[in-house]
């Protein structure tokens, strides 16, 4: 396999290959491409320097510490959660199945701000949730962990929704194999399924992440906005507009950008590589 | 078949969208104004086409734009056709002349009184009773006291609770350490900061946090009387700012969609007696003499000082304190 | 003994069953109900009344009217860019598929500004728009513009690993049995494919009626003209008219569920036709 397979183009007898390449890379271009030029252009009006001085300040860097740390929890419990929610949906039965099965898509519908105002008014020391909180001393609205529950909540479905069809695929003749060869039921988990649900896991978890960094609309009303300890990212690029810094927020944009364009990459080489592996 | 049935749908809403987009037969104005002001022009754009169509025949429909006094004329200068601004600050009218020559640097002196037809402070708003006894500002930074206010950085009715703050210290005697040190401990005292003046109004109100919210008095005395009546009581302080929100015809606009006259009229009519007997009613201080002595019960009396006698101009006051590394941002900065 | 060794022991599995179970309860259904309980809170009529303004009218419509332009333009996409990278192998296809992928993770503030930077005024095409009257930005060109955006991955998303899964059998057989190019689209692909393109659709639609963060950067938020229902939520509740504002919400709530329950509706259907032996592999 790999260098040469990955350049092996196989001749094929389908119609269409040009047209349709051809057609993406336009519509890409078009949609996607050329507009975030324009970003990268215009974080580098104000030159390498001011650009440096603006993505490393101080106040930039705890952003930075706060959105990928939070995005990096929250995308960390979904992993797990969502394993163990993605195995149930799977393989056992019991009452209200579906209607979870089916809930577990509203946050890609519910627009992000009233996500975020839902969540406030649960958590808030007054709230369904939070005022049993409060008295545990765990204060949940206006913290990082609100940040952290926000994102838990916007990057579920990805999780989810990556490890459910895998595990439906999953062959039973491999777990009965293992089984009959005398294996526990942990064994079997840890020595035969894992390794399957490794790749789509981390796709999962990568999206979810991916999702989570850029996320502003829910989390700018659970967080408290404080600088130094609860601002993320996103906020810091609406101040910079706010003083008319389009060259500053742009900057901060592309900072994102490169990160999590090289995140979304290294994981898809990886599911590639991971593919031809057990292939 | 099923594809037909999805096509129809598609074609069915591209009618209506299209449809409905172009069928105007009348004058229309665009105001883009910050976020408070919803109530107040909602009334007043109802008693100006009311009054156009008495004295000139034509009917006149405004339409409203909200949001952030900064975001609003972010948006006007790239490209949101406003006849005409009302924001919160100067700087921000200042700044779309600046970044887009879309109105003349002497845009302040078209208007009377600064431009600014009705002015308000900064009050105190507390919870009924006001068991912390806050009085002044001194007592904002008493131990156990909690203070919410929305981000300077984002919010323009933010920047007025800062510069009353920072006004009353220097007021008091202090000077510009004295202030800093004042405006340092004050922010200390803050638990949250929302993005905008409504969501501190919503945190205060609705989520019941903190002991005292810094507020716009319009706002404060909507929210005692209207909001939660009987559930909070206003504080004035012994002196605060005379904040002046602004507003201004945009040339370049108004002379491509020829609508300068009726949008003068507008902004004109706001000074008149109705005109400001409807910012008084939605607790704006107005400034025609007639209608103070009207709704002199309803403001408390505080000292105000303005704006240029402490900090000059709005560059000046933004440039020191609110810019990225200004004093602001120095309180935030670990080891200070 | 067998069946034991092939599932967990009543207790871990009752276990687990609990844990997701509250995990979705508190992260999911709670908000939901919240979501219903604040829309009610003024009664059937205030709710009613709420989605019967002519300001939610015109925000239904401008959302309708954004959807049904998005959605059929990126399912194309979709469709194309499937075919292109799941039928065939060539270098850079992981370079292409993380471009597609891009639009998730790209902040939605970031993805509103784009296209003020260069619609804008003080954009890139912004003088020549002004001069030939053509308003993109703060006008519904734009809202829709930022739409696709945002909705770019979703068909593609779906439909990419779909097509790899299914290799290109099906499809040689039907042009080795003298199929001209269209006829082996829309008789051997399509049918193929059908359901998780129906899955990709109904995601992309929620996201673009439910999009907030770069809609709200291009809207000009002008009441009644360009406000999309998640910008209407937001102005009513600037207005302070909560309840009024979660009734439009739990409205984009239902189309989730409605979507929910039509992706259900197609899985047990796709579940269904797996079952019939001509689509076994």
């Amino acid at each position: 396999m790999g260098l040469s397979g990955f350049f092996r183009r196989r001749r094929s007898v389908l119609p269409g290959f040009g047209l349709t390449l051809g057609l993406t890379l336009l519509y890409l271009s078009l949609i996607v491409l050329i507009p975030l030029s324009a970003t990268f252009l215009k974080a580098s009006t104000a030159g390498w320097s001011a650009f440096w001085h603006t993505v490393t300040e101080p106040r930039a860097l705890a952003s930075y510490r706060v959105t990928f740390g939070a995005a990096f929890i929250g995308a960390l419990v979904n992993a797990l959660m969502g394993l163990v929610v993605a195995w149930v949906l799977v393989r056992y039965h019991f009452p209200g199945r579906r209607m979870l099965d089916a809930l577990v898509d509203l946050p890609f519908a519910l627009p992000t701000a009233v996500a975020g105002i839902t969540l406030t008014t649960l958590l808030s020391a007054h709230g369904w949730i939070g005022r049993y909180l409060e008295p545990l001393g765990i204060k949940a609205a206006f913290s990082p962990l609100g940040i952290v529950i926000a994102l838990t909540f916007i990057g579920l479905p990805f999780v989810v929704r990556t490890v459910q069809p895998v595990l439906q695929a999953l062959d039973p003749e491999l777990e009965e194999g293992a089984a009959s060869l005398g294996a526990g039921r942990w064994q079997t988990f840890r020595r035969v399924i894992a390794p399957e649900l490794w790749p789509a896991l981390l796709t999962g978890f990568a999206l979810a992440f991916a999702r989570a960094v850029g996320e502003y609309g829910s989390v700018v009303f659970i967080s408290g906005n404080m600088p130094m300890r609860t601002e993320i990212t996103p906020l810091l690029i609406i101040t910079k507009l706010e003083q008319y810094d389009y060259a500053g927020a742009t900057a901060i944009g592309v900072v994102m950008l490169v990160i999590s364009f090289a995140m979304l990459l290294s994981i898809n080489m990886l599911h590639w590589w991971s593919g031809k592996r057990y292939a | 078949m099923r594809w037909r049935t999805v096509w129809l749908f598609v074609l069915l809403c591209l009618g209506v969208g299209a449809g409905t987009a172009f069928a105007e037969h009348t004058v229309t104005l665009l105001n883009v104004s910050y976020d408070p002001t919803r109530e107040l022009y909602q009334d007043y754009n109802a008693a100006f086409a009311k009054h156009w169509k008495e004295t000139t025949g034509t009917t006149v429909t405004v339409n409203q734009s909200h949001g952030g006094s900064g975001k609003q004329a972010r948006a006007v200068i790239d490209g949101l056709e406003a006849d005409v601004v009302t924001l919160a600050l100067a700087y921000d009218i200042e700044a779309i002349h600046e970044k887009a020559q879309l109105l003349p640097k002497n845009w302040q002196a078209r208007l009377p009184h600064n431009s600014a037809p009705y002015t308000s402070t900064i009050v105190f708003l507390v919870r009924q009773g006001n068991p912390k006894q806050i009085r002044d500002w001194d007592d904002l930074i008493r131990p156990g006291v909690s203070v919410i206010t929305p981000n300077p950085k984002t919010s323009g009715g933010a920047r007025w609770n800062y510069l009353a703050a920072w006004g009353y210290a220097l007021k008091q005697g202090g000077d510009e350490a004295k202030a800093k040190a004042f405006i340092g401990q004050l922010f200390k005292h803050v638990p949250v900061l929302d993005s905008g003046a409504r969501g501190s109004l919503t945190t205060f109100i609705e989520r019941g946090i903190g002991d005292v919210l810094l507020a716009w008095e319009h706002e404060a005395l909507l929210a005692s009387r209207e909001l939660g009546p009987g559930r909070f009581e206003i504080v004035a302080p012994s002196a605060s700012i005379l904040a002046e929100p602004p507003v201004a015809l945009i040339d370049r606009v108004v002379d491509r969609r020829g609508t300068r006259a009726v949008a003068q009229a507008y902004l004109e009519y706001l000074y008149s007696e109705q005109g400001q007997e409807i910012a008084a009613k939605h607790y704006y201080r107005p400034r025609l003499r007639a209608v103070i002595a009207r709704y002199a019960q309803q403001f408390p009396q505080i000292t105000l000082f303005t704006l240029e006698e402490l900090f000059g101009t709005w560059q000046q006051a933004h440039a020191t304190h609110f810019k990225d590394g200004g004093i602001f941002d120095q309180i935030y900065q670990p080891g200070r | 003994m067998r069946e034991s060794r092939l599932s967990e022991p009543p207790a871990v599995r009752r276990f687990l069953i609990a844990v997701a179970v509250l995990f979705l309860a508190l992260f999911l259904l709670m908000p939901l109900a919240a979501v219903f309980t604040e829309a009610l809170r003024k009664g059937v009529g205030a709710y009613l009344a709420a989605l019967w303004e002519p300001d939610a009218r015109a925000a239904i419509r401008l959302t309708l009217l954004t959807a049904a332009i998005a959605v059929p333009l990126n399912v194309v996409f979709g469709l194309v860019a499937a075919w292109a990278i799941g039928k065939f192998d060539f270098p850079g296809k992981h370079l292409l598929i993380t471009l597609i992928d891009l639009p998730f993770s790209v902040s939605p503030v970031v993805s509103g500004l784009i296209y003020v930077l260069l619609f804008g005024l003080q954009g890139w095409f912004g003088p020549w728009l002004a001069a030939h009257h053509v308003k993109i930005i703060f006008a519904v060109p734009g809202i829709i513009l930022a739409t696709i955006f945002v909705t770019v991955p979703f068909v593609a998303r779906e439909l990419i690993p779909l097509m790899q899964a299914q290799g290109t059998e099906d499809e040689e057989a039907a042009r080795v049995l003298g199929a001209g190019g269209w006829q082996m689209f829309w008789r051997v692909t399509l049918p193929n494919v059908k359901w998780g393109l129906l899955y990709g659709v109904m995601l992309c639609n929620a996201r673009a009626m439910g999009e907030f963060g770069a809609v709200s950067v291009v809207s000009g938020h002008i009441r009644g003209q360009t406000t999309t229902l998640p910008l209407h939520i937001e102005i009513l509740y600037n207005e302070y008219h909560a309840a009024a504002a979660f009734a439009v919400a739990s409205l984009l709530a239902c189309l989730a569920l409605v979507t929910l329950a039509a992706k259900t509706l197609v899985e047990w259907k796709t579940s269904q036709s797996l079952r019939e032996p001509a689509h076994e592999h």
